[in-house]
């Protein structure tokens, strides 16, 4: 099994489809569970707190807005955990939807330099490319190490 | 209006910079109620492509669309507040954007803010208190005469004011520096009252705005007590006698500057701080000391002064006053320096605060600043246009307070 990041990380189809191939999806909903499971009502609706931005300046410089960076303190410790990552270029909104631009441009670019399996593929927009899609998951994910996994 | 005002929020960020909280915090404070529009996925599609700006980030593309359906009439509020991250240029440009179109095609009042991850709820209560006044009390603002005796108390950062108004005349003033907050209050009506020739129990009702309004409300048993967006915006309009109509009023505050855009008296937008202290009175004050004048003789001597002469760039009061001890150090003459500080204060509120409202003439200038000529002089040479400068415009919070107050005579 292999950690691996989805981009768009709020895609629950994307989630869905690397479990079906065994390996663990690293997504939003990974990232802010440990969030709106924390009690208490602290900062909603994400309950990110005037810490997190702080947590961010890890993958963030200073310069950059205080939103990249909190959305930086969730994503940043996924990013740190992957083992290889999908990312599907212009998503339809339906399909999964990050926010942010400039954080998007950055969580590519951390994922690139991480030296790790990236598979990049367009978002379909036939069922012929729907098809070549799904093939090309597929083929990315059955081709993923498992050695050194749990 | 007893139920709580329902202020829309069109954001991108601040959930993530963990300032949500402070959001409704600051709403709560005013008995008011943050939401967020909801849209379906389709509406989202619509709104951004019909808009016509095509920006990258998603979350700036769902405000669009929530802005789209606000102004639409599908989305039911009273209010509207436009929240992004401050540094973020895509954001600033939507933010712009999406104030004008809201402005320009509904009436609901809305102001835009660009916060840090170390925003408060304290920074965000005027504006939220501003908001949910213009919701709730559009028949106290559409006052225009003042009646009976009413007083209307000030407290600003650095000076306290105070007016006694009888039958819409000014009958009697008062101005201390604020020291005390309840002390400078206190002093600044018994001057009032002494010039009026008025008693305190013959007032009939109470007005206080400022950063004391609070704390003096209490003590004075105010029936009013108000922000000063609200506030002066009635006032300068009372004032310049420019109570129909749009206008603009600027007011170079002490510690931070409000430009309100203002339709029949009622403001529609309006922006209040800045970046730092450089671009306030306050820098005004310290050229005054500096220079070694009072700060009342630091206007007539930038009027004889050439402010293009000396380079002097207060974005930051630090750095201000090292180009204040430069351009002196250097041999410059006082009254040239003296013209440069107001050049640029007036140049940073042009740059970073005028760019959020939309200027519409006549432009009024109000506070304890608007007295000082060179400042005046360089706005309205930034702004191309003569600015109104109206009698007793240093008083404009209290002749606004009191004016208001006196809606609670007959309790309105």
């Amino acid at each position: 099994m292999v950690k691996v990041f989805i981009y768009p990380a709020t895609s629950l189809i994307l989630s869905d489809m690397v479990a079906r191939f065994g390996h663990e999806p690293l997504g939003s909903a990974i990232g802010i569970r440990e969030r709106i499971q924390t009690p208490g009502f602290e900062s909603p609706p994400l309950q990110i707190t005037p810490e997190e931005p702080k947590k961010g300046l890890k993958w963030a410089a200073v310069e950059v807005p205080s939103g990249v960076r909190g959305r930086m303190a969730v994503y940043g410790p996924l990013i740190e955990e992957a083992e290889a990552a999908i990312i599907i270029k212009d998503p339809d909104y339906a399909f999964g939807c990050m926010g942010c631009a400039r954080t998007n441009e950055l969580i590519q670019f951390h994922l690139r330099n991480k030296g790790i399996p990236v598979l990049d593929v367009a978002y379909p927009t036939s069922d012929e490319e729907g098809v070549g899609f799904v093939a090309a998951l597929k083929e990315f994910l059955t081709g993923l190490e498992t050695e050194g996994s749990a | 209006m007893t139920e709580k005002v329902r202020i829309a929020q069109l954001s991108c960020g601040p959930e993530y910079s963990g300032v949500q909280k402070e959001i409704y915090d600051a709403a709560e404070m005013v008995d008011a109620e943050v939401f967020f529009p909801d849209i379906a996925l389709v509406d989202v599609q619509q709104g951004f492509s019909g808009f016509g700006l095509d920006v990258r980030s998603p979350d700036l593309k769902l405000a669009i669309a929530r802005a789209k359906a606000l102004v639409e009439g599908r989305i039911d509020a009273d209010a509207v507040f436009i929240a992004t991250c401050f540094r973020c240029a895509e954001a600033a440009i939507v933010r712009n954007e999406l104030r004008r179109y809201i402005h320009e095609n509904s009436a609901l009042p809305v102001v835009s803010y660009s916060f840090t991850e170390r925003t408060t709820s304290g920074t965000l209560l005027t504006r939220m208190e501003a908001l949910t006044t213009i919701a709730r009390r559009r028949a106290l603002l559409a006052r225009e005469e003042q009646e009976g005796i009413t007083l209307g108390i000030d407290s600003g950062s650095s000076t306290t004011k105070a007016v006694v108004m009888k039958d819409n005349e000014i009958v009697g003033t008062g101005w201390l520096p604020t020291t005390e907050v309840l002390k400078s209050a206190e002093g600044v009506v018994d001057l009032a009252l002494q010039e009026a020739g008025i008693r305190f129990d013959e007032i009939e009702a109470i007005g206080t705005t400022g950063y004391g309004r609070y704390l003096i409300g209490k003590k004075f048993n105010a029936q009013l007590v108000q922000e000063e967006l609200t506030v002066n915006s009635k006032g300068a309009v009372y004032l310049a006698d420019r109570q129909h109509g749009p206008a603009t009023v600027i007011d170079i505050g002490g510690m931070d500057n409000k430009a309100i855009s203002v339709q029949d008296g009622i403001p529609g937008t309006f922006t209040m701080g800045g970046i730092c202290a450089g671009a306030s009175g306050r820098f005004l004050e310290m050229t005054a000391k500096r220079l070694g004048v009072d700060i009342t003789e630091l206007g007539p001597l930038a009027m004889k002064g050439m402010g293009d002469t000396v380079p002097m760039n207060s974005y930051c009061i630090v750095f201000g006053t090292q180009s204040l001890v430069n351009a002196l150090a250097e041999g410059s003459a006082r009254e040239d320096v003296a013209a440069a500080a107001c050049h640029s204060v007036a140049e940073q509120v042009f740059e970073q605060q005028l760019q959020e409202v939309d200027i519409k003439e006549p432009v009024i200038m109000v506070g304890g600043t608007s007295l000082i000529q060179g400042l005046v002089r360089a706005m309205g040479d930034l702004l191309q246009t003569e600015i109104v400068v109206p009698p007793h415009s240093q008083y404009i919070g209290s002749v606004g307070s009191a004016l208001l107050a006196s809606g609670y005579i007959r309790g309105e």
